[in-house]
């Protein structure tokens, strides 16, 4: 059974519709890469999948035990945190919010699980640093360290590179396809179809209509994929 | 030794002991909420609210009733309204939280003008908006309410610690890991409410706003983690307080503005602490 599966979905806001019969599953292991132009339904699509706003029509259905409030997502930054007073680790710790039920406070184990996480991000000596006074690699290693806390099988990520230089972008792409290759189902909206081509196993191109869905091979090939490529200024 | 003789004299007073108490509690629960509402950006709603909680005042004047009864739950009434419109698109928050202060401060001082039975209605008003003597007239009752309520807020706060630093930081991300950040910013208004009508007595209604933003914002300076932030905030604010009362007590000022400008000069040696702490 796959992770996630939309069968027939319509979104919009207010009932207006802006992406109609959206069909398409998310297995475990994948790596999808979401791309599209500008107000093309990326982001309502993402927002549909974690639940935070109702399908115009369709269904969307998780497999594999997955619940709601358990995939990871790691959001755009906002003006908000920009200047806040949070160390490394409190931000990290409240990626396990989720498991913590009705308890009030983070138990050994999660705060285990979160030391574990930024080990393997290699943000351990980070632990203590001021959020604000990192670099923007290192806040999103940061938010994606939290995002991990928050799941064992599915991130989302929303334009996780935006804004950085290219030496940080490439690794933290690399990173992303180390986590996706230890198990994670990895769902990326971005604006960037050449490294969707180069990191993801499948592509979902949306605009008005939803104009593919498959492998990266198969995208490679198809009508969709070149054209967006040339408008991106690109002579593949 | 003539200030502390003068002080300890002042202190057999059952008056002068109350205003402490009451000032501390209300000055650590402002302190622990203001961190949060200047980080979300809602230091104009704490604002506003204390005009809505001007206008209910006047309102219970006008109709002979006790302040706390009217004040408390039209406060904690407008909070929610303010915080559902600031989400909202169709006013904007920033203009809908004006209306909304300058509106019931308007029709405050109106009712109190026009129906008021007392003498010194611009005595009254200034009373009200400045707490120039409220303080020191608490009876034993408000000195309990005071107590409980400040305890329902510390116990709120530390429940909901961890839930609130996750609305606070990113409420995007706690959103969609199943927290409830509606209910949670509708606590964090409600809490908000209480704590603006309690402290009406300590400042008055124009200076609250003094009493949330500065520990929070003079704590920042200094500190870089969440927990550090609140707890620093707290003992500011404390201290701000006592230094306040102490000194309005010896030398017959406002108690009100004496807070706020204890207030003012340990945000300024925060800020240039910080600074300083950034060069080294």
């Amino acid at each position: 059974m796959a992770l996630i599966n939309v069968s027939g979905v319509s979104l919009g806001y207010e009932g207006k519709a802006i992406v109609t019969d959206l069909n398409f599953s998310v297995g475990k292991g994948d790596y999808l890469c979401i791309v599209g132009e500008n107000g093309s339904g990326k982001s309502t699509l993402m927002k549909t999948l974690l639940g935070q706003k109702s399908v115009v029509a369709g269904k969307i259905e998780f497999g594999d035990g997955l619940r709601q409030n358990e995939i990871g997502y790691l959001p755009q930054q906002t003006e908000v945190q920009k200047d806040f007073p949070a160390s490394v680790k409190e931000i990290i710790l409240s990626g396990c919010l989720n498991g913590c039920g009705i308890k009030p406070f983070y138990s050994k184990a999660q705060k285990k699980q979160a030391a574990d996480i930024m080990k393997r991000l290699g943000i351990t000596d980070l632990s203590d640093k001021c959020y604000r006074e990192l670099s923007g690699g290192q806040q999103q290693r940061v938010l994606l360290a939290r995002a991990l806390c928050a799941t064992k099988k599915l991130l989302i990520l929303d334009e996780p590179v935006a804004g950085l230089d290219p030496v940080v972008t490439k690794n933290l792409y690399h990173l992303i396809t180390e986590i996706n290759k230890e198990g994670i189902t990895v769902i990326m909206v971005s604006h960037d179809i050449h490294a969707a081509i180069e990191f993801a196993s499948h592509i979902l191109h949306i605009g008005n209509k939803p104009l593919f869905f498959g492998t990266k091979e198969d995208y490679k090939n198809s009508d969709g994929c070149h054209c967006f490529i040339c408008d991106g200024g690109c002579d593949e | 030794m003539n200030i502390i003789e003068s002080l300890s004299s002042y202190f057999s007073y059952t008056f002068v002991r109350y205003a402490l108490i009451a000032g501390v509690l209300i000055a650590l629960c402002a302190a622990l909420l203001g961190v949060s509402l200047v980080l979300k950006r809602y230091s104009m709603i704490g604002d506003g609210l204390s005009h809505v909680a001007f206008g209910a005042i006047a309102v219970a004047a006008v109709c002979g009733t006790a302040p706390m009864t009217v004040a408390l739950p039209v406060t904690i009434a407008a909070a929610i309204l303010l915080l559902g419109l600031n989400s909202s698109t169709k006013i904007k928050g920033d203009a809908a939280i004006a209306m909304i202060s300058v509106g019931t401060l308007a029709l405050g001082y109106l009712l109190l003008n026009v129906f008021s039975t007392s003498s010194n209605v611009s005595g009254d008003v200034c009373t009200t908006l400045f707490g120039s003597t409220s303080i020191l007239t608490l009876s034993k009752t408000d000195v309990i309410l005071c107590l409980a309520l400040t305890a329902v807020v510390i116990l709120v706060f530390i429940l909901f610690y961890n839930r609130i630093f996750a609305v606070t930081f990113d409420e995007a991300f706690a959103c969609a890991t199943g927290t409830n950040t509606k209910a949670y910013n509708t606590l964090i208004a409600v809490v908000t409410a209480v704590v603006i009508v309690l402290a009406m007595n300590l400042v008055g209604a124009l200076l609250i706003s003094a009493l949330i933003i500065f520990p929070a914002l003079s704590a920042m300076r200094l500190f870089k983690s969440f927990r550090s932030v609140i707890i620093s905030s707290a003992i500011i604010s404390v201290a701000c307080a006592v230094a306040g009362i102490f000194i309005a007590i010896l030398y017959g000022t406002p108690v009100g503005s004496t807070i706020v400008a204890a207030d003012i000069v340990s945000f300024i040696f925060c800020f240039i602490a910080g600074k300083i702490a950034k060069k080294s």
